[in-house]
């Protein structure tokens, strides 16, 4: 039997089914915690959280250092631009050198993966991923379940269409694994140069087209277009991506009424979703960002402050 | 003691309440999860009943705040909810039992985060003593002489002592 809560955080396999449900009624308590006069609890006082983040990230960096403040933990800053790594120093030094300042827990981007999970090896404190090249990307799947939770009742039976650059996305990995894991109906939609050959044992639906799917779904979850990977060739152009696979103005009107457009950010306006379609109240962008801030909490708390199960409590007067 | 004590402590504790306060004017009833929540709930409609006045009520979970994180498993059990300003308010804190004093400990750093209440009073149906902090009810239902090792049950239908099963 594996303990619960699990020690690190690298793949959402690490929470399963109940996990995720446990991240999501913790996550509740946090959002309540984000809304008071004072959104601060001492929870994990005299703890510490170092980010150890190898590759550029905004929201997902700026996420857990607040989520960790708003726990009351201290916060170790590390970005490789101003750091020793510009020395030459191996990812292995750097683990040892932070773990040796006595970190609680190391919060991981890599743009290789496997790397978080290296990182448990080269220290006794508890990893979280971030973002693992295109293996993982754990909480940004949790807070993007506890968003379709919060708007549409469960992610349970939801179809859920998940639309782009299927291949070079640890964001979907991530994300297949949990909304299936919960009891979705996920249909992943791709150029076939950008799916996966793993994607046939996943267990998913796979199309071609976006118009075919679009009526019949909850959910269309769109994914970045890496223009960095342009240079691959496996796009023809940005403007024929965006007539086969965007989701358009005109798209967005054959959406059933109450389907959410979801996307985990950065956006490129106008490539994978209209900039019109963004200001629709159905798109849930910024509600993504705001959960995940709670969401990154819950996950915080449960690693560091839940002690890993023993029995029910007794006598707590 | 039995459901209709229980009921009996509940009413005296509101009348109290009310004499204390001289009235409901900036009364706030907040229940600690879980086990407060329901005597907050019988209180605020006593208060009604005999006041004519229904005093904001809010639940508290005070899991973030314990001093004992990280000592046993602590999840928490429902989500907060006070949706007012406490700024000026005379809050009190109802709670089921009264034991280490721990919790309400915990419960009055929690409500700093709602703002700076004018007096913070406590209501417990049972004090079963065994104090570790200098904390004490204002309005108790009944003192309950009580084992360390003994467990209190308080609910609508009556407080049970059970033995904590090693």
């Amino acid at each position: 039997m594996t303990l619960f809560p699990p020690k690190h955080l690298l793949s959402i396999n690490d929470l399963g089914a109940e996990g995720i449900d446990e991240v999501c009624r913790l996550a509740d308590h946090f959002t309540e915690v984000s809304q008071r006069p004072i959104p601060k609890v001492p929870a994990l006082r005299g703890k510490t959280v170092a980010m150890m983040f190898y590759e550029d990230s905004t929201r997902t960096r700026l996420s857990f250092e607040m989520a960790a403040r708003r726990l009351s933990a201290d916060v170790m800053g590390f970005s490789v631009s101003s750091s020793s790594v510009n020395k030459g120093e191996s990812v292995r030094d750097t683990v040892a050198t932070i773990s040796a300042m006595g970190p609680d827990a190391i919060v991981v981007r890599h743009r290789s993966a496997g790397v978080p999970h290296q990182t448990t090896a080269w220290t006794q404190a508890s990893v979280i991923n971030a973002g693992d090249g295109w293996h993982e990307h754990p909480t940004q799947a949790l807070l993007d379940c506890y968003t379709i939770r919060e708007r549409l009742g469960s992610v349970s039976g939801r179809r859920i269409v998940i639309v782009g650059d299927i291949k070079h996305s640890r964001v979907a990995r991530s994300c297949v694994m949990a909304f299936t894991a919960l009891g979705a109906k996920v249909t992943l939609v791709a150029p076939p140069t950008l799916l996966p050959p793993a994607a046939e044992s996943w267990p998913v639906d796979v199309s071609s087209s976006l118009d075919a799917v679009l009526s019949d779904c909850d959910v269309v979850y769109g994914l970045r277009v890496q223009q960095e990977r342009q240079s691959e060739a496996l796009l023809p152009s940005l403007r024929e991506y965006t007539a086969q696979w965007g989701l358009t103005v005109d798209r967005a009107a054959r959406l059933p009424a109450g389907a959410l457009v979801m996307h985990p950010g950065p956006v490129n306006r106008g490539v994978e979703i209209a900039p019109e379609v963004l200001d629709q109240p159905n798109a849930t962008l910024n509600e993504q960002v705001r959960h995940g801030v709670a969401v990154r909490m819950a996950v915080l708390y449960l690693l560091l402050a839940a002690v890993p199960d023993l029995q029910p409590d007794e006598g707590v007067q | 003691m039995e459901a209709e004590d229980i009921k009996r402590a509940t009413w005296r504790m509101a009348h109290e309440i009310i004499e204390r306060n001289h009235g409901l004017d900036g009364v706030v009833i907040v229940g600690l999860q879980t086990g407060g929540v329901w005597l907050a709930e019988d209180i605020v409609v006593a208060l009604d009943e005999i006041e004519g006045v229904k005093p904001a009520l809010g639940t508290l979970d005070v899991a973030f705040h314990r001093d004992d994180i990280g000592l046993r498993p602590l999840l928490p059990e429902a989500p907060t909810q006070i949706p007012f300003n406490l700024d000026n308010q005379a809050v009190v804190i109802v709670d089921d039992v009264l034991y280490t004093g721990r919790t309400i400990r915990a419960a009055l750093d929690a409500l700093n985060s709602y703002g700076r209440p004018r007096t913070v009073q406590l209501a417990v149906m049972v004090d079963r003593g065994h104090r570790e902090l200098p904390i004490r009810p204002d309005y108790v239902g009944k003192n309950l002489p009580t084992r360390r090792d003994e467990m209190v049950d308080a609910g609508r239908d009556g407080v049970d002592i059970g033995e904590i099963v090693k």
